[in-house]
């Protein structure tokens, strides 16, 4: 079925895709660093090409290096994305959270853990599994997204999802959207990878980059298929682990101390 | 075997009127509530991120549950061969559309985008259950549509049986679909097991059954028609069969769970620390709902005609506060993220969430169940459902 | 299913006329012509005008799904570019009073258009040159981040050029 699910993402920019994985090998077979090649690709991807699965964006959280009472990677996201801080919100349980900060304490050693939670990504989304019309779908480069377009507010992602990674737009918005990021009454929304920056070419979401500039460097973003990123580096050196592991759902964000 | 009279209800009193009226409010009440929340988002409603399903889902749920069970009736008389039961299966096929229809009424009109109706009728994603399911209750309204014609019409009557045995698998696809919208999450943990496909489809005969002789008895004593001890009695003790049933279930699913030490903490919640959701289930769902009804259909009382109707009012009632333990229940309690730590976050992890259904939630929710009531107060008058009498005599002939 | 259909349209229906009784309803023969503002940047559209008075809902209906499903993100037909060439030079936003562009032809026609549900109606990085647009004071910050931010910059580079 997850295979069926894969095809048909795929299956509209299939010619797209054969001809740019073509030259990409075609390019790693010449080249003396074909890493780099594929990086240099994967961020650049002209306008009028379609994601690939050759890219698979993905996230590491580095539990250890995340700032207690710090921020600042949830204050990017409400501004890049244009959701209302919660703190802000005159109905903070319906205001949209698209990224949080979660404590977490042991009880019997009192160790205490802080992280970012968010949309993790996942290769077998259990959103996409139980959406009716298909809004909810995972792009070709593994950026689960939702469909405004088709999204009938039917909440039935949000039951499925593991992390509770989506909310619904419960009041109108009244035209304060950011051109650049769509979002709407009735709909369901999560964290999208700050696709539209990923699109531009900007190879970092708003979180990860608001995190460095903090100093912080707990979250880093890349391409979780090039062996050469930054990110797969890290992934091969650093033990993580997936939240809710036992579920089996291939996630797109690692975390690191946890 | 003895040849029975149906006849359309007069349906041309006062009394009818009011009744016809007052339902027709309701329903009234319900649009507006929908509009409202149309209107404005589902930010006038008790719902949040927290709780996602609210009151209009437990209606519609219980609607869309308690419709497939009221084909039961009609069920035993051709799928079984029931003779007895032949003059109370159009009633039966009715009042499982009109249920259904409500149901999904709320169900569609909870929508954040309602208005988009048609998408989910033009884009389908066939691993969504949801999806499953809107084949299912299409199907549904074709075949129990085609087995009430065969009911109807002398011409096709020859037909009944086959279209009485489709609509009897179909619908208990359809329960068994219903049963995994829930069945199918793996991320809650009261939901994710296949014991929530029969367990519905049990409380399906329950609930149906409870709402078809509450209608029925209303329909005979309203209209003077004569209704026979023989139907109740028989009525009452599948109803106490299903009852038991649907205990054995709840049981079953519990002691299941307490086995795993990973649901214990859940299951705390439910059966001991949950506040309105302990007392839902304590009170509403096991003694409300089955206890209670149980002892008064088992006995003495069980032969008085009032104390079978205060019985299934209680099974209905009960199945309500199931529902919302269901539903809702399993919702309040948080995701188990990261098992063994305590969670805590603006997003409300960590934390029992509450819920206060809002007026406009349960207008909807009400008006679901009016237009069910109005649809066969209306069925009944203007098609020959009911027969016109089911005396003991009448009723006995049949069985020979 | 027709059936339910059938019903489901009755009940919303009269749900509908219920709602829109409150509404402004135009006067039959009266109704003003609409007000068709020359675009502020640029001499011609993507297509020739008659074809994008006829067909503008097909093109922008591909592209959308080309851009949300695929990530094709071209320029020609995408919705942004619509706005940024017609907003008003009045409001900044081609929806936000009855003469702005889209608004004006549609509510003449009585098509309904859902598109603002979600999207802005104003150009990337015009929002701080209308004040108005800041319906909350918690928006300025963000406002004042969007001005400043190299992104916004870009974006009227590509516009103006």
């Amino acid at each position: 079925m997850s295979e069926l699910n894969q095809m048909s993402n795929q299956a509209p920019a299939s010619p797209e895709r054969r001809r740019f994985v073509g030259v990409a090998t075609a390019a790693a077979g010449l080249a003396i660093a074909p890493g780099v090649m594929l990086v240099e690709v994967a961020h650049g991807r002209p306008e009028d090409q379609a994601a690939s699965s050759a890219v698979r964006w993905g996230m590491l959280v580095d539990a250890t290096k995340c700032a207690t009472g710090c921020n600042d990677c949830v204050t990017a996201c409400s501004t890049e994305n244009g959701w209302t801080p919660v703190a802000e919100s005159a109905h903070p349980k319906q205001a949209p959270q698209w990224i949080r900060k979660l404590e977490l304490q042991d009880p019997l050693t009192q160790m205490e853990t802080n992280l970012p939670m968010m949309c993790q990504h996942c290769a077998e989304p259990p959103c996409v599994d139980v959406c009716p019309t298909g809004a909810s779908f995972k792009r070709a480069d593994g950026i689960v997204l939702v469909n405004r377009h088709t999204c009938i507010g039917c909440r039935y992602c949000m039951m499925a999802c593991p992390y509770k990674a989506r909310s619904l737009v419960h009041e109108s918005l009244n035209d304060t959207q950011k051109p650049d990021v769509p979002r709407g009454i009735g709909c369901v929304e999560s964290c999208t990878l700050c696709v539209q920056k990923v699109d531009r070419g900007d190879g970092n979401t708003a979180c990860a980059e608001a995190c460095t500039a903090a100093g912080h460097d707990a979250l880093l973003f890349g391409d979780m298929n090039d062996p050469e990123s930054e990110i797969s580096k890290r992934l091969r050196e650093l033990p993580t682990k997936q939240v809710r592991a036992d579920l089996n759902l291939n996630l797109g964000v690692r975390y690191h101390g946890i | 075997m003895a040849s029975i009279t149906f006849r359309e209800v007069e349906g041309s009193s006062l009394k009818y009127w009011l009744l016809f009226g007052g339902l027709g409010l309701f329903v009234l009440f319900g649009a507006l509530a929908w509009n409202h929340m149309h209107h404005y988002g589902h930010v006038v409603t008790g719902m949040d991120n927290q709780i996602v399903w609210g009151l209009p889902h437990v209606f519609a749920v219980f609607l869309i549950v308690a419709a497939s069970g009221a084909l039961n009736v009609a069920s035993i008389a051709s799928v079984f061969n029931k003779p007895m039961y032949k003059p109370l299966a159009p009633l039966s096929a009715i009042l499982s559309l009109a249920l259904m229809l409500g149901g999904l009424l709320v169900l569609v009109l909870d929508l954040g985008r309602s208005d988009r109706l048609i998408v989910a009728m033009t884009h389908f994603n066939f691993k969504s259950m949801f999806t499953w399911n809107v084949f299912l209750y299409s199907g549904f309204f074709v075949l129990v549509g085609a087995y009430l014609w065969t009911m109807l019409d002398r011409n096709v009557k020859t037909y009944s049986k086959t279209a009485g045995t489709a609509a009897f698998i179909w619908r208990l696809v359809l329960t068994t679909g219903t049963g995994s919208l829930f069945g199918f999450l793996v991320a809650r943990e009261l939901y994710g097991t296949a014991m929530l496909a029969p367990m519905f489809i049990i409380m399906s005969f329950a609930y149906g059954l409870a709402i078809y002789l509450m209608v029925l008895a209303a329909a005979y004593a309203w209209t003077g028609r004569t209704l026979g001890d023989a139907v109740m009695m028989r009525l009452k003790t599948l109803l106490v069969v299903f009852v038991a049933a649907v205990l054995y279930f709840v049981v079953v699913h519990h002691m299941t769970n307490l086995y795993f030490t990973k649901y214990h903490a859940v299951e705390a919640f439910i059966l001991r620390d949950g506040g309105i959701f302990t007392t839902l289930f304590w009170v509403g769902q096991i003694l409300i709902g089955c206890v209670v009804p149980l002892v008064i259909l088992l006995s003495k009382l069980g032969t008085q005609r009032t104390w079978i109707m205060v019985a299934c009012a209680l099974v209905v009632v009960g199945g309500v506060a199931q529902m919302y333990v269901t539903i809702i229940g399993a919702q309040a309690y948080p995701l188990d993220m990261f098992p063994g730590l305590i969670e805590s976050s603006s997003f409300y992890d960590g934390v029992v969430h509450s819920y206060a259904p809002s007026v406009p939630e349960l207008f909807l929710g009400l008006g679901g169940v009016a237009i069910a009531l109005l649809v066969t107060v209306f069925a009944i008058k203007v098609l020959r459902l009911l027969p016109a009498s089911l005396d003991d005599a009448t009723v006995a002939k049949l069985e020979h | 299913m027709k059936r339910l259909l059938a019903l489901g349209a009755v009940v919303l229906t009269t749900a509908a006329l219920a709602w829109a009784g409150s509404d402004d309803q135009p006067k039959a023969g009266g109704a003003p012509k609409p007000v068709i503002t020359k675009a502020v940047k640029g001499e011609q559209c993507v297509e020739p005008t008659d074809t994008m008075r006829r067909d503008h809902m097909k093109f922008l209906d591909h592209h959308r799904d080309q851009a949300v499903i695929e990530g094709v993100r071209t320029k020609k037909y995408s919705l942004k570019e619509c706005i940024n060439c017609h907003a008003s030079e009045t409001t900044g936003s081609v929806a936000a009073s009855k003469d702005d562009f889209c608004v004006s032809c549609h509510s003449y026609a009585a098509v309904k258009i859902d598109c603002f549900d979600c999207h802005s109606t104003k150009p990337q990085g015009s929002a701080a040159m209308h004040p108005l647009n800041a319906e909350t004071a918690h928006y300025k910050h963000k406002l004042a981040a969007q001005a400043a931010s190299k992104v916004s910059a870009e974006e009227m580079a590509g516009v103006a050029q």
